[in-house]
C-alpha cells in the first residue's frame, strides 16, 4: 500500500518558539532523513511536543524554516501537509467506529468506497484490530485504541508519521509488544517516522538516529550507540543511562588518544583531545568498569572501596567510593560483587582505554 | 456520580429544604389541581372525554407543539452559533459573547415582550424603516401572530439552550479535533463530521431544555400572540379565570404535566444532568 520513495525528507533550519517570554525551543536546526526511525528524546517540559506541533504545523514556529522535500512548508497549513499524527493519548473520534475512524483520511481524500473499503480492511489486518471494526473506541483497551490511532495515521500513505509518547499510557509488557510491531510497521511502510519519548531505553530500542533535547535546545543527534557511547555533554551522558563520572586533571593528547592523572594515577582515552584540555571529566558506564584484585602500571584503574549492593538477578549493582570520595557504580557478575564486599578493603577497578570518554569539566 | 455515604449524606441534608419547597409549593398544589380534573364539575372522567373531543383544544395542542418545535429549532441553532463564539473564539468575542448571553437575564420577560411589539407592529421600528428604504409599501404583520411568538420566545430561551452546549463544547478533546485536521480534513468539514457529533449530548440537552420551557410559556405568547395564536398556558389561564371552566383547565394541565414528565424522564435517559450546566 505504501509506494516506496514516498517518505518525506524534512529539514528543520533555525526553529524557535516562544509562548511569551518563555522560550519552548531554541535555533533548532535538524535533517531528518527519508524513511528515517528518528527519536526525539528529552525529559518533560523539553520542548518535544511543541517540535512534533510544529512538523505537524499545528504550531506556527516564531523564527525559522521547515523543508519538505526541499520546498519550504513553514507556512502550509496542517490539513495540507499530510503528516499521519498519534497524539498523546490518541485523540481517536469518539463517535465512530474503529472502520470509520481508520477510514476518515480516505474519505476526507475523496477515495471510492471500494477503495477505502480494501485498504481500512488491510489496515485493520495489519495492525491486528480484525473482529473490532465495529466497536467505538470507549468499548476497546489502550492497546487496542493505540493500534486504531496508528491504522488511522498510516492508511492514507504519509510522508511521515509523527507520534507523540504513544505508549506512555501502556503496561510494560504491552509497551514491549507495541515497540516491536512499530518497529515492524516502520519498515512495511518504509514512511518517515518521527517519535517522540521521554523513555531513554525506548529511544535506544527503537530508533535509527536519537535527537536529545532539554529545556528547549537540541544537544545532540545521532545513532543510539554513537548518543550512548560518545555523548556530546554531561547531560546527554546522564540521560542515557547511568554513568560514572571521574575528575583528570592535566589531559593532554597522546598516542591515539589522549592521556591525564586520575587520583594521581595515569589513565589513557581513546577519544581526542584536542577540544578539551587541562580539566575535564572522565566518564565511564557501570557495565564497561570491572573489579580486579590488581591494576598493571599500563592499564586504566582507581583504587575504590566497595560500600553497598543491590542485587539486580543476572548481575549485581555494586557502590564504590574511591579514594579522593568520588561515588562510583558498577554492575558485575554476583559473585564478584559478594567478594568486592566480603573482603571489605579496597579493590582496583579498571576499564579499557576505548571505553572512557572525556566531558568538559562541570559543563553541561 | 458516585461518593461516599457522608457525601451523599450531605448532599441529601442540603438538598432537604429545596425538595420540602418543592412539595410545598407545586406537588401539593398540584395534587388538587389533579383532583379538580377528576371531580369538576361532577366526579368522572369527563373533562378527559371532553378534552379529547373538544376542537379548540386540540387546535391549541398541535400550535403549541408546532410552535415550542420551531422555537426549539431557532433557539438551538442560534446558541450553537453564540456558544461556538463564546467557547472557542478570540477573547474580545469572549467577551462580547458573554455580554450578548447574560444581559438578557437581567431584563424582566414583560418589557422583552413589549420591547418585540414596539419593533414587529404595524408602525414599530421594522415596518417603519422597511417602508421608508421602500422595500415594502404595507406593513407586513410581524406580530398578533404566530410569527411574533417564535421571535419573542426564541430570542427569551436562547440564553438557557448555550449553557448544555457551552458544557459540551468546553469538555470537547482539542487534540481530536487537531487530529482530524492534521489528517488533511478542512475546518468545515470538522466541525460538520467531528466537532458537531462531539457536543451530540449538548444538543439534545438544550433542545429538551427549550422544548419544555416552550410547552409551558404564557407572558411572552399572550402578548406578541394577540389572543390569535393561543398557546396551551394561556388556555389553561382562560378556562380557569374567564370561562370559569375549572374541570377542563386543571385536566389540561394534568396532561401537560404527564408530557413534560415523559419528555424530562427521556431527556436523563440520554444525557447526564451535570452536562446539563
Ligand atoms: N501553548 C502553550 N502556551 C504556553 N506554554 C506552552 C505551550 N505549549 C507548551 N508550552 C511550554 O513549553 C514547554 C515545552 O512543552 P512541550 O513541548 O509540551 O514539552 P514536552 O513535550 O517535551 O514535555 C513547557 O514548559 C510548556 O509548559
Ligand atoms: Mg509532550
Amino acid at each position: 500500500m505504501q509506494q516506496p520513495g514516498r517518505a518525506a525528507e524534512i529539514k528543520a533550519n533555525g526553529i524557535g518558539k516562544s509562548f511569551g517570554s518563555f522560550r519552548a525551543l531554541d535555533n533548532l536546526s535538524l535533517d531528518i532523513g527519508r524513511g528515517e526511525f528518528l527519536t526525539l528524546l528529552g525529559p518533560s517540559g523539553s520542548g518535544k511536543t511543541t517540535f512534533l506541533m510544529i512538523l505537524a504545523g499545528f504550531v506556527q514556529p516564531s523564527e525559522g524554516k521547515l523543508f519538505s522535500d526541499g520546498v519550504d512548508i513553514t507556512n502550509r497549513p496542517a490539513e495540507q501537509r499530510a503528516a499521519g499524527m498519534v497524539f498523546q493519548g490518541y485523540a481517536l473520534f469518539p463517535h465512530m467506529s474503529v472502520e470509520q475512524n481508520i477510514a476518515f483520511p480516505l474519505k476526507v481524500r475523496k477515495k471510492s468506497a471500494a477503495e477505502i473499503k480494501t485498504r481500512v480492511g488491510e489496515m485493520v489486518e495489519r495492525v491486528g484490530l480484525k473482529g473490532h471494526e465495529k466497536k467505538l473506541p470507549a468499548q476497546l483497551s489502550g492497546g487496542q485504541q493505540q493500534r486504531v490511532a496508528l491504522a488511522r495515521a498510516l492508511v492514507f500513505g504519509p510522508g511521515v508519521l509523527l507520534l507523540d509518547e504513544p505508549f506512555s499510557a501502556l503496561d510494560k509488557s504491552l509497551r514491549g509488544q507495541m515497540q516491536a510491531e512499530m518497529k515492524r510497521l516502520h519498515q512495511e511502510t518504509g514512511t518517515t517516522f518521527v517519535f517522540v519519548t521521554h523513555d531513554q531505553s525506548e529511544a535506544l530500542a527503537l530508533s535509527s538516529r536519537v535527537a536529545i533535547f532539554n529545556h528547549g535546545k537540541l544537544l545532540q543527534v545521532g545513532r543510539p550507540d554513537e548518543v550512548y557511547d560518545r555523548p556530546a555533554n554531561r547531560f546527554v551522558a546522564e540521560f542515557l543511562g547511568e554513568i560514572n563520572m571521574l575528575p583528570v586533571k592535566g589531559v593532554r593528547p597522546a598516542d591515539n588518544g589522549a592521556t591525564g592523572l586520575c587520583e594521581d594515577r595515569a589513565v589513557n582515552m581513546r577519544c581526542k583531545a584536542e577540544a578539551i584540555k587541562g580539566d575535564a571529566i572522565l566518564a565511564i558506564r557501570p557495565e564497561d568498569m570491572s573489579i580486579a584484585p590488581e591494576a598493571s602500571v599500563n592499564q586504566n584503574g582507581i583504587a575504590a572501596t566497595a560500600v553497598a549492593s543491590t542485587y539486580l538477578g543476572a548481575a549485581t549493582k555494586l557502590d564504590l567510593t574511591t579514594r579522593q570520595g568520588a561515588k562510583v557504580t558498577v554492575s558485575v557478575p554476583n559473585e564478584v560483587a559478594a567478594a568486592a564486599l566480603s573482603k571489605g578493603n579496597s579493590v582496583w577497578l579498571t576499564w579499557p582505554a576505548e571505553k572512557g570518554f572525556l566531558l568538559p569539566d562541570g559543563g553541561q | 456520580m458516585r461518593g461516599t455515604l457522608s457525601d451523599r449524606m450531605g448532599a441529601a441534608v442540603l438538598m432537604a429544604p429545596l425538595l420540602l419547597f418543592l412539595i410545598l409549593a407545586y406537588a401539593w398544589p398540584f395534587l388538587g389541581v389533579v383532583k379538580w380534573s377528576f371531580t369538576l364539575p361532577t366526579p368522572g372522567l369527563g373533562q378527559y372525554h371532553a378534552l379529547l373531543t373538544d376542537e379548540l383544544v386540540q387546535s391549541v395542542f398541535i400550535r403549541t407543539l408546532r410552535i415550542a418545535a420551531i422555537v426549539t429549532l431557532v433557539s438551538v441553532t442560534a446558541a450553537y452559533a453564540i456558544t461556538v463564539v463564546w467557547v472557542r473564539g478570540s477573547p474580545v468575542q469572549r467577551v462580547l459573547a458573554e455580554f450578548c448571553i447574560l444581559v438578557p437575564f437581567w431584563i424582566s420577560v414583560l418589557t422583552r415582550a413589549f420591547g418585540w411589539v414596539a419593533l414587529l407592529s404595524n408602525r414599530g421600528l421594522i415596518n417603519t424603516w422597511l417602508q421608508s428604504i421602500g422595500f415594502i409599501s404595507e406593513p407586513l404583520t410581524l406580530v398578533r401572530n404566530e410569527f411574533g411568538v417564535i421571535v419573542g420566545m426564541s430570542h427569551f430561551l436562547i440564553p438557557f439552550a448555550v449553557f448544555p452546549l457551552a458544557s459540551a463544547m468546553r469538555s470537547l478533546d482539542e487534540r481530536v479535533l487537531l487530529a482530524a485536521r492534521g489528517l488533511g480534513s478542512s475546518r468545515m468539514r470538522t466541525f460538520w463530521t467531528v466537532f458537531v457529533p462531539m457536543t451530540r449530548s449538548g444538543i439534545i440537552g438544550s433542545a429538551m431544555i427549550t422544548f419544555v420551557f416552550s410547552l409551558g410559556f404564557f407572558v411572552t405568547p399572550a402578548i406578541l400572540g394577540g389572543g390569535r395564536s393561543v398557546m396551551i398556558a394561556e388556555l389553561i389561564y382562560l378556562r380557569i379565570f374567564q370561562s370559569p371552566d375549572w374541570g377542563l383547565g386543571a385536566a389540561i394541565s394534568v396532561v401537560l404535566v404527564v408530557f413534560v414528565g415523559a419528555l424530562m424522564a427521556l431527556l436523563f435517559r440520554y444525557v447526564k444532568p451535570k452536562q446539563l450546566v
